[in-house]
């Protein structure tokens, strides 16, 4: 197997795998628990396959989101959750050597499809990353920048838009004197919450965050579980992350990925209790990764 | 562990100096210039000096056909050269970063940063001043915006490639068109360094004098037509500074500390613009 040197741009590198593990031979775990659950589908992917060049970092995953409920993506640096994640916004398109091959559904329409215009699409599936990301503009145009792109309201519209979405992000009451005052000068954990502001304030379907509280201290990494607590009321989320515990907290689904595959999708509660994988197991146990 | 600790603390020491040292030179022969300019300039600065025209010898005059000349041709340099350059480098950090053709721009621009005034001057003159048949102003903006614009195309560059990736991922995932995610963020982010790049080009062509010397020549009466041979500080400082009158000399020291103290004005109001429009602290 050959790994190929990947760009700095590019978070989610494979990288040679430092923990000897057996192959995995169960790729397409079917998920039984979910059946109980009464929430819409609402991503499907199928058969997705992933090269960075020539190296496939993503061996034919199947899984389904569900709307109004978290999925979390767990599993060893390089075992591809950031690399799904990318996918379903098609982000990846930014650099030319990625590319992905197969099925994901977004109610029901292929958005892998070359037709796809890929700004609606981005505008449909916001996306939060690990390193807060504030534009160099007020904290007022931050939130507003992406409503502007697809929109023109008024400036009362416009407003009411932009409390709305940072109260909803529990930012509005930090920030709603000094809306002027750059985005740059929050701290880190309230610059996290701007960016979910900003996402949200284009009103998306799907919001992929990834690893979004792992560069912020434990109170703010509080604080941002109840946001997705409270956020996943309208949408569907997917949350990539490190911590065990707060995909345990704040995910109702949980996939395991190891290499590229898919180990073991099912509830959280399954996931954490009754694992039906022994990597699984060993992963969630702290025995490896 | 004594002798290896005192070693480290030896080594450092010598670093230390050498680098005090070497600050200390350059600064030295920095005030050494101000000094030297403020000394033999002020006195020249007179109502007359920006008032009157270049004299004949012994007669009354200032700099004011040359100062007039030198703020329109810079005045042209940079807004030809300043939209040229930064779209150049937008290009190469933005859309060709890493290919083939990238590579190529950016090395013919790197032979032009480093070319001689000299030779530009000298194309301008074959390219324009031949054909047109005289020297003119406009051969003089010519040829400053050519030294202009490989400066802003190297430091655009740069300033748009530090932009952290993160930032451009940012912007995309909201579903923002290229050119917005450019024009809107990342100009934004890279602002204050591409300001200093311009200003860097500015105070290159300000004070040159060997390209402007087979372009623009230089006038000794008030002229405001570009069409026409235009009177320049650089080209007034080297005429009058290697001539025998008293008077000539004292108005080459004065046209020096003029550009020096513009240019330094120049860089203090940009530094304000740029901290105050970017929202980079």
């Amino acid at each position: 197997m050959t790994y190929e040197i990947q760009p700095i741009e590019s978070p989610s590198r494979p990288r040679p795998h430092l923990i000897q593990m057996p192959p995995v031979d169960t790729p397409h775990p079917t998920p039984t628990a979910e059946a109980k659950d009464q929430a819409q589908p609402k991503v499907q992917i199928k058969d997705l396959r992933f090269y960075y060049k020539t190296y496939e970092a993503l061996k034919g995953i199947n899984l389904t989101l569900h709307d109004k409920r978290v999925t979390a993506f767990i599993g060893p640096s390089g075992c591809g959750k950031s690399t799904l994640l990318r996918v379903l916004n098609r982000i990846y398109e930014l650099y030319p050597d990625q590319r992905a091959t197969g099925q994901v559904l977004v109610d029901g329409q292929d958005i892998l499809d070359p037709r796809q215009d890929l700004n609606l699409l981005r505008a449909r599936i916001g996306m939060v990353f690990q390193k807060p990301t504030p534009f160099p503009m007020s904290i007022y145009d931050n939130v507003a920048f992406g409503i502007r792109l697809y929109e023109r309201p008024s400036a009362r519209d416009l407003d009411e838009r932009v409390e709305e979405a940072l109260k909803r992000a529990a930012l509005w009451d930090e920030v709603k004197d000094k809306l002027r005052e750059s985005g740059l000068s929050l701290s880190g954990g309230q610059q996290q919450r701007l960016c979910i502001a900003r996402g949200i304030a284009v009103k998306p379907e799907v919001l992929l965050l990834d690893e979004p509280a792992s560069a912020l201290d434990p109170i703010s990494t509080q604080r941002i579980e109840e946001l997705i607590a409270d956020l996943k009321s309208d949408y569907c989320i997917v949350i990539v992350t490190h911590n065990m515990q707060q995909a345990a907290r704040s995910s109702d689904y949980t996939a395991f990925m190891y290499l590229g595959q898919l180990v073991e999708f099912d509830t959280t509660e399954t996931i954490f209790t009754h694992p039906k994988e022994r990597q699984t197991e060993d992963y969630i146990t702290g025995r490896f990764g | 562990m004594i002798s290896i600790y005192a070693r480290r603390r030896a080594a450092n020491f010598t670093i230390m100096t050498l680098s005090l040292a070497a600050t200390a030179t350059g600064l030295l022969v920095l005030f050494l210039i101000l000094w030297s300019l403020l000394r033999h300039g002020l006195p020249a600065f007179s109502a007359n000096f920006f008032a009157m025209n270049t004299p004949a010898p012994g007669n009354a005059g200032g700099l004011l056909n040359a100062i007039y000349g030198s703020l329109v041709m810079t005045v042209v340099a940079t807004l030809v050269g300043t939209p040229v350059g930064v779209l150049a480098g937008t290009f190469l950090a933005e859309f060709a970063r890493g290919s083939r053709l990238a590579y190529a721009v950016r090395f013919i621009n790197d032979i032009l940063l480093s070319a001689p005034s000299i030779v530009i001057g000298l194309f301008v003159y074959g390219v324009m001043v031949v054909r047109m048949g005289h020297f003119s102003g406009w051969a003089g903006a010519a040829a400053l915006a050519i030294i202009f614009v490989p400066v802003v195309v190297r430091t655009s560059e740069n300033m748009l490639t530090l932009v952290p990736a993160s930032l451009r991922e940012a912007a995309v995932a909201l579903g923002t068109p290229q050119w917005k995610v450019i024009v809107m963020v990342v100009y934004r982010a890279a602002m204050q360094g591409m300001l200093t790049g311009v200003m860097l080009a500015i105070a290159r062509v300000a004070g040159e004098t060997a390209p402007l010397l087979f372009t623009a020549f230089g006038n000794n009466f008030w002229s405001a037509n570009m069409n026409a041979p235009m009177a320049n500080l650089p080209v007034v400082i080297f005429q009058f500074a290697l001539s025998p009158y008293a008077d000539w000399q004292l108005l080459a020291w004065g046209g020096a500390l003029l550009i020096t103290l513009a240019i330094l004005a120049l860089n203090i109001v940009a530094r304000m613009v740029a901290n105050w429009s970017s929202f980079g602290k």
